[in-house]
C-alpha cells in the first residue's frame, strides 16, 4: 500500500500563513493594514474573487478553504505590481499569489491549459511541448557564429541561454538570430547549450510548480557546470530573474547580464557599428522581471537613444508603474482560461497606450511581449501600423546585422 | 471493490519517428516513450470511482523503458498499488501475448472491474481488452466514455459515431476499454511524485512464459506517399497564397 497524503495537505490557515513568512520578507504579510492598494494596482482585480488584500483578510479570519475553493488565483499574472506598491512591502506576488498558486498545484487543481505547458515541462524541459533535440535548430545557417558546446567543447566568454521561447517561438527566433548578429558584430565569443539547455523554470515556479522548477533548475545547473564561460547572457527576463535571484539558493551561482545590459555596457563600441537610421517615434515597454522585479530601466533606454534617427517617447505606464503583457506567473499558457473570466487581454492595454503615445515602434526585452503585442496589433484599433521589435532587433537593423 | 489499470507505454510523436533497417518496426535509436493517452483516462476513470467509493486503485504494466516512471506517476495520483509484470520483454509483445500474461495476474489480485485504455496508437486495434475478457471469462465493453458504479452494478456509458449515447449495465467482475474519462487526466505536481518515488516500491510480478500466438504479424512498415492528385504550391507565402485563391476561385468556393 502507498500512502499519497505524503505533502500534508491541505493546510490550516495558521500553517499556510506561516509559510508564506518562510518565505523572502514573508513575515511582513502579518502587518498588513488593508490599505488596499494592491488590489487597486492588480490588473485582473475586477476578475478576481480574492485580489490581495481581500485574500489577506480572508486568510486572517480563517478561511483557507474558501481561498483555494476558487480558481481566480490563476487571474495573477505576477507581474509585481501589487508588491511594488504595497507600503508594508509585503512579497505579495512572489510570496503569497504564488503559494497559494502551489497549493492549488499540490492539489491537482491546474487549468487544462496551464496543465498542457506543466507537463511539457516535466516531459520535454520546454512549455511548448517541442522535442528537445531541436532546441538548436534556430541557429540553422548561423552554425559558423554561435558555438553548440556540446558538439565543440571549449572555453568561452559568454555562455548565451537561449530560453524556450528564443528556441522554438518561430517569432521570437527572429530575436534570437538578430542577437547573433550584433554580439558576431561585437566581436563576442558565444556559446549556447543546444539540446543540453532546458527550461530556466522561473514562470513555472511562479505557476505554482515549485517542484518543476527545482527540477528544471538542477539540470541547468548540472548543464552549466560541464562548460568553461566568464559570464551567462539572456534575453529572457525570466531567465535573467531565475538565474540571478533564484538559482544560487540552489547552488547554481553565476554571473549573468540580461542583453539590454549587456548591449549598454558596450554602447561605445555599438555607436561605431550602426550605420542605418531608424527614423521612428519608439515606446519602450519595460518587462516587469527586468524592470519592477531587477530594477533595470535605464539601461534598454540609453541603448534604445543611442540608435541613429530613433526618438525615444514613454508611454503613460512606464518603469515601475510599467503594464503587464499578461504572460507573467503562467499567463503565458492561461490566454482562454483568462480571456473567459475577464474577456479582456492585457497586451491590448498596452498596445492602445503605445497608440495614444504616437509610437510607430513598439520596443520590447522579452520573449512574451512579441507574440502578446503583435496579435494585439492586429484587434486594436488604430495599432495597424505599429511595429513590435525587441531591442535586439532594432539594434541589429541598424547595424545592417540581421542575418 | 478492487479496480485494476492496465497501461502501457507508447512512442512519442513529438520526436519524427524513423523506420528501421528491416524495415518492419521503429527504429529504437531516438525513440521516446510516453504514456498511452487512452490508460491515462483509464486511470483517471478510476481514480474518479475511488474517490466516490471505497474503491482500491491497482495499476499494472509490462517491465520496461519508463514503466517504473509511469508507475509511480500513477501512485503519486492517487492509486493504491503499482505492480510490473517482469520476465517478459515488454518491447516486443504482441497485444495477445500481454492479455496471456495479464490473466492469471488479474485473477490473483482478485480484481472486480479491470479498466485499460481503448486502444494505443503503436497498434489500433484495440484488443487487449476483449482479448483479456475472453480469457477470463468476463463481460467486456470498450470505448465507454463514463463509469457509475452502485451496489454490485456497474454502468457504463457509450459514445457511438453520429451523436449516439448508450447506457448500458455490465455484471461485474468486467473488463473495460476506456476512451475518455468524465474529465481530462489530472496533473500531479513534481514534487509530490518525488515523495512517493522515496516512499512507495514498485511490486514486481514475474509471469510466465511468452505466448503470442494469433496476432498478425507486421510485413513491411513504411510512411504513406503522396498522392497523385496533391500538389505543393511553390513560392513564399505571398506567392503561394496567390496561387491558392486562384485555385480556390476555379474551385468555385471563393
Amino acid at each position: 500500500m502507498t500512502s499519497t497524503n505524503v505533502l500534508d495537505y491541505p493546510l490550516d490557515s495558521g500553517q499556510f500563513f506561516a509559510s508564506v513568512s518562510e518565505r523572502k520578507d514573508g513575515h511582513r504579510i502579518r502587518v498588513c493594514q488593508q490599505c488596499g492598494v494592491c488590489s487597486g494596482i492588480c490588473p485582473f482585480r475586477n476578475a478576481m474573487d480574492f485580489p490581495p488584500q481581500r485574500m489577506i483578510a480572508a486568510l486572517r479570519a480563517d478561511l483557507l478553504d474558501e481561498v483555494l475553493g476558487v480558481d481566480t488565483v490563476w487571474m495573477c499574472v505576477s507581474c509585481h505590481a501589487c508588491a511594488a506598491v504595497c507600503p508594508a512591502e509585503i512579497p505579495i506576488a512572489g510570496g503569497l499569489m504564488t503559494r497559494v498558486k502551489e497549493e492549488l498545484v499540490l492539489a491537482g487543481e491546474v487549468p487544462t491549459e496551464l496543465q498542457e505547458a506543466l507537463e511539457s515541462s516535466q516531459r520535454y524541459g520546454n512549455p511548448l511541448g517541442q522535442s528537445p533535440r531541436k532546441r538548436a535548430d534556430w541557429i540553422k545557417g548561423l552554425e559558423d557564429d554561435v558555438t553548440l558546446l556540446p558538439k565543440e567543447r571549449r572555453p568561452v566568454d559568454v555562455l548565451w541561454y537561449v530560453g524556450d521561447y528564443g528556441s522554438y517561438h518561430a517569432r521570437v527566433t527572429q530575436t534570437s538570430r538578430a542577437l547573433v548578429g550584433v554580439l558576431k558584430a561585437l566581436d563576442v565569443d558565444i556559446g549556447i547549450l543546444g539540446p543540453n539547455e532546458i527550461s530556466d523554470g522561473d514562470s513555472q515556479r511562479l505557476a505554482g510548480e515549485r517542484g518543476l522548477f527545482e527540477t528544471l533548475a538542477e539540470q541547468n545547473g548540472r548543464a552549466f557546470a560541464k562548460h568553461e564561460f566568464g559570464e551567462i547572457l539572456t534575453a529572457d527576463p525570466h531567465a535573467f530573474n531565475a538565474i540571478r535571484n533564484e538559482y544560487p539558493a540552489l547552488g547554481i551561482d553565476y554571473p549573468v547580464r540580461h542583453h539590454t545590459q549587456y548591449l549598454a555596457d558596450r554602447l561605445d563600441d555599438l555607436r561605431g557599428l550602426f550605420v542605418d537610421p531608424i527614423d521612428a517615434r519608439v515606446a519602450y515597454h519595460d518587462p516587469c522581471f527586468l524592470g519592477r522585479v531587477n530594477g533595470i530601466y535605464e539601461e534598454p533606454r540609453e541603448v534604445l537613444r543611442s540608435i541613429p534617427g530613433v526618438e525615444l517617447i514613454e508611454m503613460a505606464h512606464n518603469r515601475e508603474n510599467t503594464l503587464c503583457c499578461g504572460g507573467g506567473g503562467g499567463g503565458m499558457w492561461l490566454d482562454g482560461f483568462q480571456w473567459e473570466k475577464s474577456h479582456m487581454r492585457l497586451s491590448d492595454l498596452r498596445v492602445k497606450e503605445a497608440v495614444d503615445a504616437g509610437a510607430e515602434v513598439l520596443a520590447v526585452a522579452c520573449p512574451y511581449e512579441l507574440p502578446r503585442f503583435e496579435d494585439s496589433t492586429k484587434t486594436v484599433e488604430g495599432a495597424e501600423g505599429l511595429l513590435v521589435r525587441d531591442l535586439a532587433e532594432l539594434v541589429a537593423e541598424s547595424m545592417g546585422a540581421v542575418p | 471493490m478492487k479496480i485494476a489499470v492496465v497501461m502501457k507505454l507508447v512512442p512519442d510523436l513529438v520526436e519524427e519517428l524513423e523506420i528501421d533497417e528491416e524495415k518492419a518496426r521503429l527504429d529504437t535509436t531516438w525513440l521516446r516513450l510516453v504514456a498511452n493517452e487512452p490508460d491515462e483516462h483509464a486511470l483517471e476513470q478510476a481514480l474518479l470511482l475511488k474517490e466516490q467509493l471505497d474503491a482500491e486503485v491497482i495499476v499494472l504494466g509490462m517491465d520496461g523503458d519508463g514503466m517504473d516512471d509511469l508507475l509511480v506517476t500513477a501512485a503519486a495520483k492517487g492509486a493504491d498499488r503499482i505492480i510490473k509484470l517482469t520476465g517478459a520483454d515488454g518491447d516486443t509483445l504482441n497485444n495477445h501475448a500481454v492479455a496471456r500474461l495479464l490473466e492469471p495476474a488479474i485473477r490473483e489480485l482478485g480484481a472486480d472491474l479491470v479498466m485499460t485504455g481503448v486502444q494505443a496508437h503503436d497498434d489500433l486495434d484495440g484488443a487487449v481488452g476483449p482479448l483479456l475478457a475472453g480469457l477470463l471469462g468476463w463481460p467486456c465493453v470498450s470505448y465507454v466514455s463514463g463509469v457509475v458504479l452502485e451496489g454490485a452494478g456497474c454502468d457504463v456509458r457509450k459514445e457511438f459515431p453520429g451523436g449516439l449515447v448508450v447506457e448500458m449495465e455490465v455484471d461485474l467482475p468486467a473488463v473495460l476499454g476506456i476512451q475518455s474519462a468524465p474529465q481530462p487526466p489530472r496533473y500531479v505536481a513534481v514534487s509530490r511524485v518525488r515523495q512517493v518515488m522515496k516512499t512507495t516500491e514498485v511490486e514486481e510480478h514475474p509471469v510466465g512464459a511468452v505466448d503470442d500466438r494469433g496476432a498478425a504479424e507486421v510485413q513491411a512498415l513504411r510512411r504513406p506517399s503522396v498522392g497523385e492528385r496533391a500538389s505543393m504550391l511553390e513560392g513564399d507565402e505571398r506567392e503561394a497564397a496567390d496561387q491558392l485563391v486562384a485555385i480556390l476561385q476555379k474551385a468555385g468556393v471563393l
